[in-house]
């Protein structure tokens, strides 16, 4: 190459900040999220160490196809692989169903009928997103324990003497039902977004054409909204698969598995080939998923979003079922939000768990000092050091997840957006979206492998704070980069162009323009990432050490000591905080919250 | 005051090529404007030469900085050209008030800030909107957005301006005023200026050089007078003018040592010789260069009315000459009967002819 053709392509690229800004995140992207994969493979297909007492022969590190043997063919196939995936499956396609439908009805009633208190409802609608998902699977455990698996027994034993019987305790039914009360949410925002946006107009124009109400809803609403439900389905039934703490309380007493259960057995068994052949067939499953959805709906055909001027929205006259309506969603919503808040906070308050009696009531669990037996010689929320500074660490890790998901989401999105027609723009959004398909359980497990030597200039990270703030963005990018790219999509080319052109470089525009317009969808990612962090479990589970404890990881704790009293307490507590929280950011940039959710 | 001037200028898109070859020199000071259909490569050169897009060859010269030479290996980033852009947009930043859109960039070039508010004021005062300094972008109307955009561009005393349909989005009153603007500020500024526009009055009313594209390819450049009456070949005398050009196709013939146009139904005279008959050649004549007679006269052509078109000052007459479809335009409110029979005739300096094959003015 010529020198003058050097030069060239140097201005080229100087020209071009977005290019490698590309670059440089898809490389540091790219390491943080295909290494994993590429580790879960590799393993899967070598020797482990708890493979040798079945391989007295083999070498650690060896290459095997045992593993597979093991998972597909072997005898143990049946209980490691089947039975989990038949589960899951299960448990996935019920919760879809009813969590999609709950959700949509829930949309439909709020956002196209003149049902009454739309704005409290909507707010209350979304709240079990921001609650940890296994707020339900506890509280359905203080109300239908029975003596299996020995403590006390719940609420409904207490007041009408029958012990439940196991399926009502543990296992699918439960899973199903505390899922589907809290994955509702989702369906609901992501409904309620493709809802609002559907012009009323183009009903009345089938009106116009002589249909009736049940026909223009089959015709032309149904059909409109069909992208936005492929997708929420398809998003649902993947986050469901890979779900970990309700299956994990109300299955593992019970020996009741699902996939992400079965692998974090099989880790904790330290037999990480089985588990990483598991996560693999998840992470197909998933995107199977995502490409039937693509195949059968077209994912980008989203009719609705298409036109961005603003038009009438009709309310749908309810008549005389206003009332019952608003009625029936009321209690609903009080079943789910309230509802099991409100156990969590009675069973707290008991002294000796089982015993509802008013004499048995006391504040030990929040404010004691420990000193009373009953405690287990652990202080109250509010005495304790060790919850205090859990707390602490949750608010912490909270906190930063979303300030370097905020800045990242803001660099891919820019990105993307800029690069637009690259082939690195597309492969950006590809990578950073992988995430939302590795199970939580897996990603922690692979991390730990990954980070526990140095690898080059990145220090050994096992056991420190960083390396939950580093798997918590991670995990996070597939939402904090939509949002970025929807917020940059909204900013025109030549807003910033305008600005080149007048001298001002790209670190000012940035600072300038860029950030101050993208500010709003910025914040609601971050919020987004702040309620995430707050309530994981699944994902930090494996990599929490005492001294980087956090809330989520001592609820479990806990609850495994069967100390229901500390559980309460701690959900509470970590509900209420979360809460406040997005309350307040909500409030900082103006009510912009929600539609990040909806992005999700 | 400042060159500009683009040498073998070509950029594709894919297979696409949206400029092919453009070779273009702005006078300093002078006002030129671009002119051409939708997608023939206007919006592409005047982004090339602010920087905003690369072209795949060829050389872009500010007087003697060269700014853009794939040969030498040169890309002057857009940051650093120092031009004054207007998009259609108006790309006002919608979250910063007015004065802050027009500082912004003053204050990032490290002006002291008593050369910034001199400069805010003057620009402010220059487009009139002293008052409105402020006010956010959305409480604006549109063509005080458009007019803070100026301002914006007043402020940074660019030697050279470009401007891509900054009129198109305003209504027909406030366009005739803003172009008005335009001119009083192009003169203020002395600045070379580089206007683009799919707007044939605003490019004829504007300019000193107007410059016709069609398909990426300059089809003429030179003063509205010559591309309005002399235009270098078919493309251009089909495009500029409104009510179009007249066109009559036929062939040379010799009759009684005077060379003619033989249209069929009408013949025209010609005044030079032309060297083979045998070609076959259009002749244009404008709608207002035709001689109109409402009574009968000796050796004029005899048409009848189709349609009358009054738009206030001037009147379009469609008339028709057995088959052949004349248009006509007469500078009052005219009021007629269609089918009534009106008289033409033709003056031989008002006529141009061109090759048929090759689209090229004969100069004849
Ligand atoms: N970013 C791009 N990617 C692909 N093709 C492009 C791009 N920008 C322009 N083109 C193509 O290049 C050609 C010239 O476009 P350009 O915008 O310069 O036209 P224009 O003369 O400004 O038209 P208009 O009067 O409609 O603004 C068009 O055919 C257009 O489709
Ligand atoms: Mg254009």
């Amino acid at each position: 190459m010529s020198k003058s053709q050097l030069t060239y392509f140097y201005y080229k690229l100087v020209n071009r900040p977005h290019l490698v800004l590309g670059s440089v995140c898809l490389l540091i992207l790219g390491f943080l999220v295909l290494t994993p994969l590429l580790e879960i493979i590799k393993d899967s297909l070598s020797v482990q160490s708890y493979d040798i007492a079945y391989l007295p022969e083999a070498d650690i590190g060896e290459f095997t196809l045992f593993h597979y043997e093991r998972v597909f063919t072997g005898p143990l196939s049946k209980a490691l692989l089947i039975n989990p995936l038949l589960n899951s499956i299960g448990i996935g396609i019920c919760v879809t169903l009813i969590g999609v439908s709950i959700g949509t009805i829930l949309a439909w009633l709020i956002v196209r009928t003149n049902i009454r208190y739309k704005g409290v409802f909507g707010t209350l609608a979304v709240v079990p997103y921001m609650m940890p998902s296994w707020v339900l699977a506890l509280a359905w455990l203080s109300l239908f324990k029975n003596d299996r698996i020995g403590g006390a027994e719940g609420i409904f034993t207490y007041f009408f003497g029958i012990l439940p019987p196991n399926w009502i305790s543990y296992g699918f039914f439960p899973i199903v039902v505390c899922l589907s009360l809290h994955y509702y949410a989702y369906g609901y925002l992501l409904m309620s977004g493709a809802l609002a946006s559907v012009d009323s107009e183009l009903e009345d124009a089938g009106a116009i054409c002589g249909m009736n109400r049940r026909q223009r809803m089959l015709r032309i609403t149904i059909p409109l909204l069909l992208p936005a439900l492929g997708s929420a389905i398809v998003l649902t039934f993947i986050r469901i698969l890979g779900t970990f703490g309700t299956p994990a309380l109300l299955g593992l007493p019970v020996r009741f598995y699902t996939f992400s259960t079965q692998i974090y057995a099989s880790l904790n068994a330290s037999n990480n080939g089985d588990a990483y052949v598991l996560a693999l067939v998840l992470i197909a499953t998933a995107i199977t998923c995502i490409w039937i959805n693509g195949r059968v709906l077209g994912v980008r055909k989203s009719f609705v979003t298409l036109t961005g001027k603003g038009f009438r929205s009709r309310e749908i006259d309810l008549g005389a079922w206003r009332w019952v309506a608003t009625s029936g969603v009321a209690l609903f919503l009080a079943a789910t939000v309230f509802l099991p808040l409100m156990i969590l906070l009675w069973e707290s308050l008991l002294i000796v768990p089982g015993d509802y009696h008013l004499e048995n009531f006391t504040l030990e669990y929040w404010i004691g000092d420990g000193s009373i037996d009953e405690t287990y010689g652990e202080p109250g929320v509010f005495q304790s050091d060790n919850i205090l500074s859990s707390l602490w660490n949750s608010i912490k890790l909270g906190l930063s997840a979303a300030f370097f998901n905020g800045i990242i989401g803001l660099l891919v999105g820019y990105a993307v957006v800029r690069g637009r027609g690259h082939l690195l723009s597309k492969w950006l959004e590809g990578v950073a979206f992988a995430p939302y398909i590795f199970p939580s359980i897996a990603f922690g497990a692979i991390y730990i492998g990954m980070f526990s030597t140095s690898w080059g200039p990145v220090p050994a990270l096992y056991g420190t704070f960083t390396i939950l703030v580093l798997i918590t963005v991670v995990k996070n990018l597939p939402f904090t980069s939509r949002t970025g790219i929807a917020a940059m999509l909204q900013i025109d080319k030549s807003i910033e162009e305008t600005a080149r052109v007048q001298g001002i470089r790209w670190i000012k525009r940035m600072v300038r323009i860029v950030i101050p317009l993208s500010f709003s969808g910025l914040v609601s990612g971050m919020l987004l990432t702040f309620i995430t962090a707050m309530r994981e479990l699944s994902l930090i589970i494996l990599l929490i050490s005492p001294s980087n404890m956090v809330l989520t990881g001592l609820l479990f704790n806990y609850n495994e000591q069967d100390m229901s009293q500390h559980a309460g307490a701690v959900t509470l507590l970590l509900t209420v905080i979360i809460i406040t929280g997005s309350i307040l950011a909500r409030m900082v940039s103006g009510g912009f919250g929600l539609s990040a959710l909806k992005n999700g | 005051m400042e060159q500009i001037k683009l040498r073998g200028i070509k950029k594709s898109y894919g297979k696409e090529m949206a400029v092919q070859d453009v070779d273009l020199t702005v006078n300093p000071g002078d006002f030129l404007t671009i002119l051409g259909p939708s997608g023939c490569g206007k919006t592409t050169l005047l982004r090339a030469i602010a920087g905003l897009e690369e072209p795949d060859e060829g050389e872009i010269q500010f007087g003697d900085r060269i700014v853009f030479s794939r040969k030498q290996g040169v890309i002057i980033p857009p940051e650093n050209r120092n031009v004054g852009f207007i998009f259609q947009s108006y790309a006002l930043w919608p979250h910063m008030t007015v004065e802050q859109n027009v500082t912004l960039a003053l204050k990032e070039k490290k002006l002291s800030s008593a050369e910034v508010e001199s400069r805010l004021k003057n620009s402010l005062e220059m487009v009139q909107l002293e008052t409105y300094r402020k006010r956010y972008p959305s409480e604006l109307s549109g063509g005080q957005q458009q007019r803070v955009a100026v301002s914006r561009l007043i402020a940074l005393q660019s030697k050279i301006l470009l401007m891509d349909e900054p009129l198109s989005n305003l209504d027909a009153k406030l366009r005739t005023e803003m172009r008005a603007e335009l001119k009083r500020l192009h003169r203020e500024l002395e600045a070379t200026t580089v206007y683009v526009t799919h707007d044939q009055t605003e490019a004829l009313t504007l300019s000193d050089i107007v410059v016709v594209m069609n398909k990426g390819l300059v089809m003429q450049s030179g003063t509205p007078y010559d591309i309005y009456h002399h235009p270098d070949n078919i493309f251009v005398a089909e495009f500029i003018g409104d009510p179009q050009n007249n066109f009559f196709k036929g062939q040379i013939v010799e009759k009684n040592g005077q060379l003619h146009l033989d249209c069929q139904e009408i013949v025209f005279p010609m005044k030079n010789r032309y060297s083979s008959n045998s070609r076959k050649v259009i002749a244009t004549v404008r709608p207002e260069n035709i001689n109109v007679s409402f009574q009968e006269q000796k050796d004029w052509f005899k048409v009848t009315l189709k349609s009358v078109q009054p738009t206030g000052a001037n009147t379009i007459l469609q008339v028709k000459l057995g088959t052949t479809k004349i248009t006509l335009l007469q500078p009052e409110f005219i009021r007629m009967k269609l089918g009534e029979p009106l008289w033409v005739s033709f003056d031989p300096e008002s006529l141009n002819f061109f090759d048929e094959e090759t689209g090229k003015n004969l100069h004849l």
